[in-house]
């Protein structure tokens, strides 16, 4: 369990176990609202509480009936997915002129680049609608599109970033004495090498877009996003149709969450393995 | 590595720049002007007017919700740290590999999963007939009424927060020079005096940077105040919401998201200075 030195260090188990008692109930607390749901979207009483009462997929079909589900279930899955590919090309292309280049103005660029995830989104969403509506284009799905790449396209860079500092510097230059054309290494160089980071921004950035309600509430106008419906829901009565479509949008956000870190941590194990070859 | 850009740099580094110039920063500079414009007859336009600042700085609720907001944030930001640490800690000191990239595998899943379902989730725990009270009752104790409270707007924050401070916490835990801490124990320092008088200021700039997060988030966050706090007492971002979805009041709502923004600079300039301080960074 422990390495070496860790072992000097351990000297007390009962702190240990305390310890590691504390980090199950810091992850119950965490994840006890993702399970409560789940639960309770299953669960047939109209009020959600102990004890249970019988399995039931009555929420479920109460939400699948309900045509404004499913119209913001089309506009989340739109945004989300338009919203991730232009994030993903945008914050590749930041993160590659971060890894290349040096310019004058270079800190301000990545400041632009990763700043935006850091401004509260309630001042965002006030801003875009401000902005967007003189530029007569809020209250629509193009809206909620363009906000979103705003805060998505930060962590696409991040993320490739992180990869493109784990490629050998020389293998462009190598290329380049090949006789490759700079466009040629990064097709066949850059890219290739980059690509779990790129499939895993594109995962991440679609699971933010899926999540973000709050910029979407106050620029989508009558086209909302499914978490904004959820709002409205939450604002009206309490029900647990919610659980039902709170279960539905966990899936698949952690689905899109657990497929990037796979994909960026398929890497490392590889990386780590052929480290361990060379040893 | 080239020193100017040429067409092929441009094309990757251009895109980005320009979606932010215009969609990130020109909004926000928009807010500016926004904010001494003036509203005649629920519409709005272009002036030079002080009357938005003057008049929201003159009520009595604005610095209240003010008060109120910056308390709540800060309060978050020490509960939370202090609440992650030992958690941090126990992952980045006590597990093995392993172990550990499983606890951040699963703590990086909850802080990109709908924060606002995970708020209404708690509902279900801390209503007057929910699982806590329920729970509560079979002990012979409560029911106590805990939605609708502070207490219940800080479980909010700490759901929001929670799952990032561990993270930033422990990868600056994990980069400690663990001879730092054999030297303390070869010299009979006690556990806590290592976790205090070692590693705590080793660690200092992730975990003043974790708690900058939590307070920024708390600090502009409504989903907590208003469905698990009630509402009462106002936030800030209640006071946005409020002022722009009700009756056309957008420049009174840009002088507050500046005074908001203003604030995080401020609070962001002053923990990253007291975050490297005697260092030469």
């Amino acid at each position: 369990m422990s390495d070496d030195g860790a072992q000097d260090i351990n000297r007390s188990r009962a702190v240990d176990w305390a310890l590691r008692a504390y980090v199950v109930a810091a992850y119950a607390f965490v994840f006890a609202p993702i399970l409560a749901s789940f639960v309770f979207s299953f669960n047939s009483d109209r009020f959600p509480s102990l004890p249970l009462g019988q399995f039931s997929l009555d929420w479920y079909r109460a939400v699948a009936a309900d045509p404004l589900v499913w119209e913001g279930l089309r506009n989340t899955l739109l945004v989300g997915v338009v919203a991730g590919v232009i994030s993903t090309a945008l914050g590749f292309g930041a993160a590659y002129t971060d890894y290349r280049y040096q310019f004058f103005g270079k800190q301000v660029y990545l400041a632009l680049a990763l700043l935006p995830p850091t401004i509260p989104v309630i001042i965002m969403g006030l801003a875009m609608l401000a902005f967007l509506s003189r530029m007569d284009l809020s209250g629509n799905a193009l809206s909620v599109i363009i906000s979103h790449v705003v805060i998505c396209a930060p962590f696409a860079m991040a993320i490739v970033r992180l990869r493109l500092s784990q490629m050998d510097p020389a293998l462009e230059p190598a290329a380049w004495n090949l006789g490759a054309s700079e466009w040629q290494t990064m097709r066949h160089v850059v890219m290739p090498f980059t690509r779990p980071a790129i499939l895993g921004a594109l995962f991440i950035t679609m699971a933010v877009s899926f999540d973000e309600f709050a910029i979407a509430w106050f620029v989508s106008g009558l086209n909302e996003t499914l978490p904004v419906k959820v709002l409205g829901f939450l604002q009206g009565q309490v029900s647990p149709r919610i659980n039902a479509i709170g279960s539905f949008v966990f899936v698949t956000s952690m689905t899109l969450v657990i497929l990037a870190q796979v994909l960026l941590a398929g890497r490392d194990t590889t990386a780590r393995r052929a480290s361990g070859e060379q040893e | 590595m080239r020193r100017h850009l040429s067409l092929y740099g441009l094309t990757f580094s251009l895109p980005l720049l320009i979606w932010q110039l215009v969609f990130f920063v020109f909004p926000l500079c928009f807010l500016v002007a926004l904010s001494f414009w003036t509203v005649r007859n629920f519409a709005m336009r272009p002036d030079f007017d002080t009357v938005n600042w003057v008049t929201m700085y003159g009520r009595k609720v604005f610095w209240q919700a003010y008060a109120t907001t910056f308390a709540l944030a800060a309060v978050a930001s020490v509960l939370t740290s202090v609440l992650a640490f030992p958690c941090s800690y126990a992952i980045a000191f006590k597990m093995s590999d392993r172990a550990r990239r499983w606890a951040v595998f699963l703590m990086v899943i909850p802080f990109f999963t709908s924060y606002l379902v995970r708020v209404y989730s708690w509902q279900i725990f801390l209503s007057d007939a929910g699982i806590l009270n329920v729970l509560f009752g079979w002990v012979g104790l409560g029911p106590y009424g805990m939605l609708n409270t502070v207490g219940a707007t800080m479980i909010g924050y700490l759901t929001l927060s929670f799952p990032l401070v561990v993270l930033l916490q422990l990868f600056s835990l994990v980069f400690i020079d663990r001879t730092l801490i054999e030297a303390a124990h070869n010299l009979r320092c006690g556990r806590l005096r290592t976790v205090f008088a070692v590693i705590i200021p080793s660690a200092r700039v992730g975990l003043v940077i974790a708690a900058l997060f939590c307070f920024i988030l708390s600090f502009g966050d409504f989903v907590s105040p208003v469905y698990l706090g009630g509402g009462d007492p106002t936030t800030l971002s209640i006071l946005i919401t409020d002022t722009t979805k009700s009756g056309q009041q957008w420049p009174r709502a840009a002088v507050i998201a500046l005074t908001m923004i203003g604030t995080l600079m401020v609070v962001a300039f002053l923990s990253v200075r007291f975050a490297y301080k005697g260092r030469n960074a």
